[in-house]
């Protein structure tokens, strides 16, 4: 299993770029998730780690080797592709042997590979059908056996899941995941879904327009969101994100509403915001504590059943709303006045100009 | 099917009872359809149905008037396709009536008071227009194959100009162009030559070639080939090995489409071979008969024409049903 390291690596379509030069070390055995919306550029770093689109410059390390101009098939690395690329004229079991025939290796062997890896993914009734004649599911489930069949220095899986149905995505997840524990493999995984990041990842690197936002394990990534892109794309829906004025440890809210600025970021806040106080408060769903003498006035907008929850949409003023998770057991009428205050440990504030998370070094997550 | 279950519970039934699927409607329906096929089809064979008739007519049922439908076949026609034949006089007539060594086809034509003195260049020229089409088909579905793929698959410095440039290669009539070309190959010494008709077919061929494959390869997802080469093969083993197979649709098709266009190609024969490499089609209207025109020889020409496209279009036929409904292959 190898270590990935990407140093300086940039990649230009004519002027515009897909990829802002971007460093990053993916270590032997992890699990990394690409995440993005689409035309953010992950899925071409991942190609380009995988070599099969090539460089405008920096260096692409493997084990401390550089490989940047190195052609995919002497890299040593599987790649499994959203709509899986099996090939129609073969079977399963030939799709499966392919990668090996290319190595050159004994046919008894092949075929004990190829036992071995079907077993492991519970394909072996569907080795001698063609691609075509397979569920989605089991089409995926060859595509990887084609990939683990190598057994390769590391995996590249881009949007492997997106093109199976709902209900399959969340058992392939599982299965890729529990894959992944007992190989060990270094796997770099791209998707635009963040509950498959969230689920999957060791590490989630969340890209957008070129550049890379954050590089943190899932639950920083959405307790700390780095910048306000992170903040809105992650979690369903995003965190809440309000702009205010700070004075003195009182933050003026829309709709006349007045927070109290917990204790550990005043200084922080007193320091590093604008002279005219503006700043962005951002609190997850959950962050909503609804109180009979809570310290925010809404009303409520709309309020979505969830089965485990009620979604809360208060409205703080004709154009504020914030998502509040409430208990399943409430319900509320329209236009009600709901309370509420935002437990002090779940508030995160943003610098309004450049929207990057302010820090107070004491973080809870 | 609710029905069928309730059925099976006393004695099983094992056709469907749903009055409305085996109805006569739907009977009368499909056998209304197969009878309009039927007519169309008959209709569109007439011209091919009439060509084979008079192929095996006698030189006076083929141009009496009514025309025959019902004739006493002989094969005439393919005899005298075949054969240099000699006008006899009376006296020879009768030495030869006399003669016993004389084989079938030689007492055929004694018929007609004639002798054969030969074999004609039919059988040649048929052999010219089956080396000359099929060569330049390969040839140009090598090639073509190959060129599709690079325009299809890379970045290649003013493609679109050159794919034009190789589309206008068609817009030209071919007439147009005859008299330049018979003036170069005079030159060139590629005047009926096989080489020169090769070379002429196959480079006619490849313009039409090379969009027709490349619109094929198109299809094919790219993410095949990357597969290929993240798995250790090269480019050239990925080609051969993924999208040659995926390609093989468009491949037949573009085979039939080229061997068609050389194998009937008229107006360049005509012009730029006479004896060596003359093919086929522009020999065949030229069989005149000493007395008229000998139509049941000529069709009989045209129809030993006809089988070699029509045997390879059969062999391709699997492959043509899916390649002439383009943009058939399914994506992923």
């Amino acid at each position: 299993m190898a270590t990935i390291e990407l140093k300086q690596v940039e990649k230009k379509f004519g002027e515009s770029y897909a990829v802002k030069p971007l460093d990053m070390t993916i270590n032997s055995g992890e699990f990394i998730v690409l995440l993005g919306p689409s035309g953010c550029g992950k899925t071409t770093t991942l190609r380009m780690i995988s070599g099969l689109e090539a460089v405008t410059s920096g260096n692409i390390l493997f084990d401390g080797k550089d490989v940047t101009w190195l052609h995919p098939s002497a890299r040593d690395i599987a790649f499994v592709f959203q709509f899986f690329a099996l090939y129609s004229h073969l079977s399963a079991r030939e799709n499966i042997a392919f990668p090996l025939q290319a190595q050159g290796v004994k046919r008894e062997e092949i075929n004990q590979r190829v036992k071995a890896v079907a077993e492991m993914l519970k394909i072996e009734h569907v080795l001698n059908a063609r691609p075509g004649a397979l569920s989605g599911g089991d089409q995926q489930r060859v595509a990887l056996a084609r990939a683990l069949v190598r057994q390769p220095a590391a995996f590249l899986m881009d949007e492997p899941l997106g093109a199976l149905d709902a209900e399959f995505r969340e058992s392939m997840r599982a299965e890729i995941k529990q894959l992944h524990l007992k190989q060990n493999a270094t796997t770099v995984y791209v998707t635009h879904d963040q509950v498959e990041a969230m689920a999957m990842g060791d590490r989630i690197v969340v890209m957008s327009n070129a550049v890379v936002q954050q590089a943190a394990t899932p639950s920083e990534v959405y307790h700390n969101p780095a910048n306000l892109f992170v903040a809105r794309f992650i979690g369903s829906p995003g965190m809440n994100l309000i702009q205010g004025t700070y004075q003195a440890g009182k933050i003026q809210l829309p709709g006349s509403n007045v927070m109290t600025v917990p204790e550990a970021w005043k200084q922080t806040l007193d320091s590093k915001l604008p002279a005219d106080g503006k700043v962005i408060v951002g609190f997850r769903p959950e962050a909503v504590e609804v109180a009979a003498d809570g310290e925010i006035h809404s009303t409520t907008y709309a309020s979505d059943l969830h089965g485990g929850y009620t979604m809360l949409h208060l409205q703080l003023d004709r154009d504020v709303i914030v998502h509040a998770r409430a208990a399943r057991e409430m319900r509320y009428q329209l236009s009600e006045t709901v309370r509420f205050n935002v437990q002090p440990n779940m508030v995160r504030f943003f610098h309004p100009e450049t929207e990057a998370a302010l820090q107070n070094g004491s973080h809870t997550t | 099917m609710m029905a069928n279950q309730t059925y099976q519970a006393q004695s099983p039934v094992n056709f469907s009872t749903r009055v409305d699927k085996v109805g006569r409607r739907p009977m009368i329906a499909s056998a209304i359809k197969g009878i309009v096929a039927i007519i169309i089809a008959f209709i569109m064979l007439i011209p091919v149905i009439w060509m084979g008739m008079t192929a095996f007519k006698s030189l006076s049922d083929a141009v009496s008037v009514p025309p025959k439908v019902f004739f006493t076949p002989t094969v005439e026609g393919f005899v005298n396709l075949f054969t240099q034949q000699r006008q006899l006089t009376d006296a020879e007539v009768a030495q030869y009536q006399e003669r016993t060594d004389l084989n079938w086809a030689e007492q055929l034509v004694l018929q007609r008071q004639k002798t054969i003195i030969g074999q004609s260049q039919f059988a040649g020229q048929l052999l010219n227009s089956l080396i000359i089409a099929g060569a330049s088909t390969i040839f140009s579905v090598i090639f073509a194959v190959l060129s599709a793929y690079a325009f299809s698959r890379f970045e290649i410095p003013g493609k679109d100009d050159l794919l034009f440039f190789i589309l206008s290669q068609r817009m030209l009539p071919a007439v147009v162009v005859t008299v330049p070309i018979f003036l170069m190959y005079r030159q060139l010494g590629l005047y009926d030559t096989h080489i020169g008709m090769i070379f002429l077919y196959t480079s006619f061929n490849l313009s039409f070639a090379v969009w027709l494959l490349k619109g094929f390869i198109d299809e094919i997802p790219k993410e095949y080939e990357e597969a290929a080469l993240v798995d250790g093969y090269t480019r050239l083993q990925a080609f051969r090995k993924v999208v040659l197979p995926q390609a093989v649709t468009g491949i037949a098709a573009t085979t039939v489409f080229s061997l068609i266009f050389s194998w009937n190609e008229y107006a360049f024969a005509l012009m730029l071979t006479s004896d060596r490499a003359r093919t086929a089609p522009p020999s065949i209207p030229l069989i005149l008969g000493t007395g008229g025109i000998e139509w049941s020889t000529i069709a009989a020409g045209s129809m030993l024409f006809l089988i070699p496209v029509v045997i390879v279009t059969f062999i391709l036929r699997k492959h043509l049903l899916r390649g002439v409904t383009f943009g058939a292959i399914r994506k992923g």
